[in-house]
């Protein structure tokens, strides 16, 4: 196996987050002499969180300037341990950080790079990636002959590097000296998108979908979209479980029809949204392709709720179909988590 | 914001998300079934590009926008006589491969150099847009390393909004985990912008924006330089369908107790 360098930036917190310890795990289970390249304000606690790691040599490139995830420092950093490191394929979490910097890093170094890996492993001899294409209708296998080779490693598909039991370690590091670039931008901060409360669970277990179908007029000729809202919430309290919604469902609000406040753009799941990793997904109200398919590509076990049984979306999609008004079920379960 | 901008969007078009795609493989290496016969959309989220952009140039007198998009180029023709009726624009087209399976390294070359190649094009005030990703490859690279070789290092990704201040600062918000938005501020220009969803709805058709727009397209698409995609060291082992028939359980006339009884049971399982 070829030499890799695993690129990590360090959290607000000073510490490696989840995402850099799969891209970890995943460095480690190649085989090959493993470099770890740490970015941030102050890189001391990450290196000794993995000191135990087997990595042959910690690099980093330390400093406030480093400390912003602004694609001009992080480039740099991230430039400067690759061709510190010199090592043939480069591995990095697909962070928003990372997946922002290192495509252009990838260019300076004449390497070329693959993002939204689920997997980077050994096929005859050489290293793998799989990837899907299409928004998540097809998988490929492939591989390159140029380095470095860049690749992305997508958030929640292989278990992180576990750590070594006891204290935080000491590594060496060597630290490597960048002159911060001349940037015109600032981090300023961040913001939660427009809604009462946080939506959005990236490690929740479940996965609440929610259709198009709980803003139209019900059984009684009328629509309850406050009712509807307050069942969504409710569930997404109880369960703590992140929100999805299909393309219909976010795009009424510019459209003059009824809405969920609670349902973002960021909410969205499937072709022009995102295509979340859960353990379960529960689809309400929903009846197209996208919430069944793209956006349930990697959520593993699927159940809907909705009024036609032959949903052609949700059969062969779901293991289980419930025809059953979603307000009622929705209604009782909320009830039965809150007891 | 008082100084003209020039706004340079990069997009092309992908198949209609309501058709059924297979892969298939050639000597070339792979690509879809019946490729050129599928209806092609303009991809959604350089669609945002666009539409962000032309709103930002209605409201900055003297800004210009193009669209810089690599296609074949029956198929850009045709996607473009839905594209062009939506926002003005002037098309700078490259004949080649739009397909997910090309690589975005040489792609990114082949669209830095139209963009350098647009006569009249000031540098120093463009704002590079492009989706942050493509509905085909999705690989959130290309733009990137379009700006790289342009030169411009003010780079945001997952791009919900701009605002532009008088004095040439504008302020950004990229998604990033956990549904929240960053917010960067960039005191100038060049900047590259890959854009999420934006927050504007897709415009109206409107004939007379795209009869003034035909009339640079048509000889737009007539003088497209060929744009070979090689994917030189690229290779596939395999592209495959995922298996996507799962067994399902209708339950239907259950009572909406016992579905709900049913359903935190199933919560709770490991």
């Amino acid at each position: 196996m070829e030499n890799i360098l695993l690129l990590a930036h360090t959290e607000a917190d000073g510490s490696l987050g989840k995402a850099g310890l799969e891209a970890l795990a995943t460095a480690l289970s190649l085989g090959g002499a493993l470099t770890v390249g740490l970015v941030g304000a102050a890189t001391n606690a990450a290196a000794g969180q993995i000191a135990g790691c087997g990595a042959v040599r910690f690099l980093a490139v330390t400093g406030d300037a480093f400390g912003q995830p602004r694609y001009a420092t992080d480039a740099a950093a991230a430039e400067a341990l690759c061709r510190a490191a010199d090592c043939q394929v480069v591995l990095a979490a697909g962070t928003s950080r990372w997946a922002r910097a290192l495509p252009g890093v990838a260019y300076r170094l004449g390497g070329r790079v693959d993002t939204h890996a689920t997997s980077l492993a050994m096929a005859a001899g050489a290293p793998a990636v799989t990837r899907w294409f299409y928004r998540q209708r097809m998988e490929a296998v492939l591989s390159r002959t140029q380095r470095p080779w860049v690749v992305l490693l997508d958030p929640g598909c292989v278990a992180p590097w576990p750590g070594t039991p006891g204290a935080p370690g000491t590594a060496t590091v060597e630290a490597v000296s960048v002159e911060p670039p001349a940037t015109r931008t600032t981090v300023t901060g961040y913001r939660a998108p427009k809604a009462d409360e946080q939506t959005i669970r990236p490690d929740a277990k479940m996965l609440l979908v929610a259709g198009a179908g709980w803003t139209k007029k019900q059984a009684d000729g009328a629509v309850h979209a406050t009712e509807a809202e307050q069942l969504i919430l409710g569930f997404l309290r109880q369960a703590q479980a992140s929100l999805g919604g299909s393309k219909s469902v976010v795009d009424q609000g510019g459209e003059g029809e009824a809405v969920l406040h609670c349902m973002t753009h960021m909410n969205q799941v499937g072709q022009t949204g995102s295509t979340p990793r859960h353990a379960k997904g529960l689809s309400t109200c929903c009846h197209g392709e996208e919430p069944h398919v793209v956006g349930w590509r990697f959520v593993n076990q699927r159940r809907a709720i909705n009024l036609d049984a032959g949903c052609g979306w949700a059969r062969g999609k779901a293991d289980v179909l419930y025809v059953a008004d979603a307000f009622e079920v929705m209604r009782r379960v909320n009830a039965l988590l809150g007891a | 914001m008082n100084t003209p901008l020039q706004i340079v969007v990069c997009g092309s078009f992908v198949p209609d998300p309501l058709q059924t795609l297979e892969p298939v493989t050639g000597p070339a290496g792979p690509s879809l079934k019946n490729e050129m016969m599928l209806p092609a959309v303009l991809d959604p989220w350089a669609g945002h590009a666009l539409f962000e952009a032309a709103n930002l140039a209605r409201n900055t007198p003297g800004s210009k926008v193009w669209l810089v998009s690599l296609g074949a180029k029956a198929k850009l023709q045709q996607v473009m006589m839905t594209v062009a009726q939506k926002a003005p624009f002037e098309l700078v087209a490259l004949d080649g491969p739009a397909s997910g399976f090309t690589d975005s390294f040489e792609t990114a070359a082949a669209l830095s150099s139209a963009i350098e190649g647009i006569a009249g094009l000031d540098r120093t005030r463009l704002l590079l847009f492009g989706g942050w990703e493509s509905a085909s490859r999705g690989a959130g690279s290309t733009m990137q390393m379009v700006a790289e070789r342009l030169g411009i290092t003010e780079q945001f990704q997952g791009v919900d909004q701009i605002l532009v201040s008088d004095d040439g600062s504008f302020e950004v918000l990229e998604r990033v985990e956990a549904g929240r938005h960053q917010v960067s501020v960039c005191t100038g220009l060049p900047a590259l912008l890959g854009w999420a969803t934006g927050n504007l709805p897709e415009p109206r058709n409107n004939p007379q924006v795209g009869m003034a727009n035909m009339r640079t397209v048509m000889p737009a698409l007539q003088r497209a330089k060929a744009a070979p995609i090689a994917s030189a060291g690229l290779a596939f082992a395999s592209v495959t369908l995922p298996k996507q028939q799962r067994q399902t359980r209708i339950v239907k006339d259950m009572p909406a107790e016992e579905i709900a009884r049913e359903i935190v049971a199933w919560m709770g399982e490991e």
